[in-house]
């Protein structure tokens, strides 16, 4: 057993270090294995089970499969439509044209997706998305998607073993083991430093290279579909080593989560439900969407029933069902008509699709949604509607990097995935994020090989630099910290804070509140004191997962006070309306010291002329100001 | 609505342990789950679980409750009578690391052992064609989330620890089966089952698939259709039940 205070830290040494084993962390370190690079992956959970496992609807592609007038274009204007235009278009654009591919490419490890009736790649609908355009299996995708890319690993460890004899020698995965910090010398990525979860262990990984795939961060939420994993480390662990977040006050409340019974609440209920003829309804038995499409998006949308449930059956005739709206837009919906009195028993809303396809249809399209109801709620989705709220989903936000390679300012950083920001903009598509895992962590895995070859001398890790991260990671053992409270308390409070405070619906003197709130809990995460041994801890696990929980919500909080508009994943009661002079503007967190950050403003660089004129005039002057449109085709003439 | 239940849950390392009694409050609609992580929050704030997304899918909170191997985030504390003494206690066929939380590693490195899929030569990404009725035979394996609980229930090597060398286990033979049915997998894999993962060691219980959370007929579908294929090509039959008894 590990004693509380043994030092001992066990050295480890590879040309790229991976800390994630989600989708995009397993796709980066196929890639730089590919590039003929060793590799660690690191995970704070079981190799197999990181959050893209759950995962459900499906992996966004216009591959045209469903629908052959889908093309890269129509996906590009998509995404940045739900984005309402701040995303990252150079992202947006590497996304769209490259996830076909990335999907292909998982075809030939062995996925398994559903057909067409012509043998290819299946595609569903989903909000936001203009043609049926996710792969999928079943409900389940995401587990296709992760057990798919262990699978794959397995196979470079297998070809590797031809070679060497030994499975692990180039590509290796550490799991239960957590991150809790990162090594810069003179500027440059030089290493990390964490623990392992079962004994307690220290660990360190000397690499000149690391890519960061640690996911989000909805743990900070009371109401959430994120597990224990999502405490933000990749964004806290950036920050801390001086890399920037961009985009952190936009948090997609996912519309549809289950709200009974209590112990369930903000598991997620997939978007395929409404993809697949699922309708909203009101207490009064009334599909109140219909009421809340606003006005960018009233040229795409139903206004009757009638015309809605002919688009399943006829899309190129008919206007799309405004359940299939953008998520923001349905999670407000749904949260007025609660605060209307108009909600369903337990303080939701009812989503039918019991009455709209057969119990088959139901059982072979959704069977885990059928079988999560039935276990969990005691409900029968084939006989009965589901009730369902706005849930804390997934962090459009993330680390600052270069569209092309993944490297945030901090050069050997890297980072892909949800703990990326500016791909999504304000509010990311479903779908979006599977095939993001992929593009982006190809990218970062030929980036932080790239990198590690144009490298010369390694950068060397300091030893006092180890001897700091020692001392952190047991301060809550420590005499310093006695009497400090129980770190399990602390996060229930810190979860409240932010539920209540910078929430779905946010107002000024609220999140001043907040912040002030934030101050305390600060205080409070240094000092949190745990009992008992370094041996699989919970107790002390979270007590360091807090301080990251904490830095992150500090970027939220004082992001989304800064933000005076409504946009997307980010809506102020106090300015309801979206405003172009601040779709330009990016704010970007730095970290300051231990538990604070700094908040600049920053302009966003203009979309490039082509892609600008992929949309027509009258949809971009709804987002843009009168200055930023001269560029555009239709006030040039005709251009060659 | 909520009662005081009875939990006896093991604690302990690979040194030894015990059961340790809890009254525990119990709310309407939670499962094994949320008792144990009310423990955490309470009275025993280093009680070890693993547990990622509390809705099945992840295959973490695998543990025996009263004796039943289950996942504790499925299991509904009304499926219980008022008065029951709930008993949780680690899998039972991995070693123990701490409470509730064993070593798994058996399960990985029997992963690594069964050969990736095989791509079929000359077919470029974005050409497999399959249909959808027979990718559907595979893609019922597929849907298995790794809880372990079919490889922890198995008797082959529950109470066997010198059959694991040998024995890969019901999940990594429908592995090999699940290859062996892909339309596109390019490589012959009967002989493999047989002499490298154990094949012969399975006799056909189907413990395994009564505890699988999936619902999978790991039995059924998987492991007798890839016994027939074996015997099939290379087995006497009479050899090959010759050879199985003679292991046991
Ligand atoms: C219920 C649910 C359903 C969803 N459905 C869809 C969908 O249908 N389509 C879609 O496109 N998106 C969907 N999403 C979103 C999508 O699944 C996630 O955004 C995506 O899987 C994130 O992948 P990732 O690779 O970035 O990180 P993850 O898969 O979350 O992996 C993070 C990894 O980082 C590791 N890690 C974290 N911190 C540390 C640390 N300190 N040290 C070491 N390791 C660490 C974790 O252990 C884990 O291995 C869904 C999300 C949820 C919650
Ligand atoms: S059917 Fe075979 S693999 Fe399954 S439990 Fe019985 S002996 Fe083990
Ligand atoms: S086959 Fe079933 S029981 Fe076995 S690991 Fe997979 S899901 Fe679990
Ligand atoms: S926590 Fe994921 S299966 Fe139980």
């Amino acid at each position: 057993m590990t004693d509380q205070t043994d030092r001992t830290v066990e050295q480890h040494t590879y040309d790229v270090v991976v800390i994630g084993a989600g989708g995009a962390g397993l796709r980066a370190a196929i890639e730089a294995r590919l590039q003929g690079k060793r590799v660690a992956i690191i995970s704070k959970s079981l190799f197999g089970k990181a959050h893209t496992v759950m995962a459900e609807g499906g992996c966004a592609a216009a591959m045209g499969n469903a629908n052959p007038n889908d093309n890269w274009q129509v996906h590009y204007r998509d995404t940045m439509r739900g984005g309402k235009f701040l995303n990252n278009w150079r992202m947006a654009e590497l996304h769209a044209k490259e996830a076909p591919e990335r999907v292909w490419e998982l075809e030939t490890y062995g996925a398994l997706f559903d057909r067409t009736k012509d043998g290819k790649i299946s595609q569903r609908n989903f909000g936001g998305h203009t043609y049926p355009r996710l792969a999928h299996v079943g409900d389940r995708t995401g587990l296709e998607l992760i057990r798919t890319l262990q699978q794959k690993i397995v196979s470079l460890q297998q070809d590797d073993h031809k070679v060497t004899g030994d499975y692990q020698s180039h590509l290796r995965v550490f799991h239960e083991c957590t991150i809790t910090e990162l090594f810069t010398t003179d500027g440059r990525v030089a290493g990390c430093f964490g623990y392992f979860r079962n004994d307690g262990r220290f660990v360190r990984f000397d690499a000149p290279a690391i890519v960061m795939a640690t996911g989000g961060v909805g743990k900070s939420y009371q109401v959430t579909s994120n597990s224990w994993e999502y405490t933000g480390d990749g964004h806290a662990l950036a920050l801390r080593a001086g890399a920037t977040l961009i985009n952190m006050e936009f948090l997609q409340f996912h519309p549809t989560g289950m709200v009974w019974p209590p112990s369930v609440k903000g598991i997620l209920v997939t978007e395929s439900v409404r993809g697949d003829g699922g309708v909203l309804r009101n207490s009064e038995g009334k599909r109140f969407m219909f009421e809340y499409v606003p006005d960018v998006f009233k040229e795409q949308y139903a206004t009757t029933e009638e015309e809605a449930d002919r688009w399943y059956t006829d899309p190129d005739n008919n206007r799309r069902p405004p359940e299939l709206l953008p998520r923001d837009e349905v999670a407000r919906a749904i949260n007025s008509e609660v605060k209307a009195g108009r909600g369903s028993p337990h303080g939701g809303v009812f989503l039918d699709i019991a009455s709209r396809l057969k119990p088959e249809e139901i059982l072979k399209r959704l069977p885990s949604m059928h079988h999560q109801f039935k276990e969990l709620a005691d409900v029968d989705i084939t006989k009965e509607p589901m009730e369902v709220g706005p849930t804390c989903h997934y962090v459009m936000g993330g680390i600052e990097v270069d569209p092309d390679t993944g490297m945030s300012s901090v050069p050997g950083l890297f980072a892909a995935g949800e703990c990326s920001g500016g791909m999504h903009g304000s509010n990311r598509l479903g779908g979006n994020s599977l095939s993001d895992l992929l593009v982006f962590g190809r990218r970062c895995g030929l980036g932080a090989s790239e990198y590690a070859d144009g490298l010369g001398a390694l950068p060397e890790v300091r030893s006092g630099d180890v001897e700091a991260a020692i001392e952190r990671a047991l301060l809550p053992f420590s005499s310093a910290t006695d009497g400090g409270e129980n770190p399990f308390v602390v996060q229930l409070e810190l979860q409240k804070t932010m539920h209540e405070l910078v929430g779905i619906i946010r107002k000024a003197d609220e999140m001043e509140m907040a912040l002030k709130k934030l101050e305390d809990i600060a205080a409070r995460t240094r000092t949190v004191s745990v009992e008992g041994h370094r041996e699989f801890n919970p107790g002390w696990h979270l007590a360091l997962d807090l301080r990251n929980m904490l830095l992150v919500s500090l970027c939220v909080g004082k992001a989304a006070l800064e933000r005076q508009e409504s946009r997307g994943g980010h809506t102020r009661d106090d300015f309801p309306v979206m405003d172009s002079d601040w779709r330009h503007v990016l704010l970007v967190c730095r970290g300051l010291g231990e538990d604070d950050v700094e908040l600049t403003r920053k302009e966003q660089i203009p979309m490039r002329p082509e892609l600008f004129d992929l949309f027509e005039l009258d949809e971009l002057k709804k987002y843009y100001t009168g200055e930023e449109l001269g560029g555009h085709r239709a006030g040039q003439g005709e251009r060659a | 609505m909520s009662h005081w239940h009875h939990f006896r849950v093991w604690r302990g390392d690979a040194d030894g342990g015990e059961l340790v009694d809890y009254p525990v409050e119990v709310n309407e609609g939670e499962v094994v789950l949320d008792i144990i992580h009310r423990l955490q929050q309470t009275e025993a704030g280093d009680l070890a679980v693993r547990w990622n997304c509390k809705a099945g899918k992840c295959g973490s909170c695998s543990a025996e409750i009263n004796g039943r191997p289950r996942l504790m985030c499925m299991t509904r504390m009304s499926t219980f009578a008022d008065d029951e003494v709930i008993t949780v206690t680690p899998l039972r066929t991995f070693p123990v690391i701490r409470d509730l939380v064993t070593d798994v590693e058996y399960n990985y490195v029997k992963a690594r052992e069964v050969p990736a899929f095989a791509p079929p030569a000359g077919v470029a990404p974005g050409e497999y064609r399959m249909q959808q009725v027979d990718v559907e035979r595979s893609q019922e394996f597929r849907k298995c989330i790794e809880c372990y609980l079919c490889q922890n229930t198995c008797h082959a090597v529950r109470d066997h620890e010198e059959n694991k060398a040998a024995f890969s286990g019901p999940r990594y033979l429908m592995r090999i089966a699940e290859l062996d049915m892909h339309p596109l997998d390019a490589a012959d894999r009967r002989d493999l089952a047989q002499e490298d993962h154990g094949l012969g060691y399975c006799n056909i219980t189907k413990c395994c698939t009564e505890v699988c959370p999936e619902h999978i007929k790991i039995t059924d579908n998987a492991i007798i259709p890839l016994k027939e294929r074996v015997v099939d090509r290379k087995y006497d039959p009479i050899v090959w039940l010759g050879n199985k008894l003679f292991r046991r």
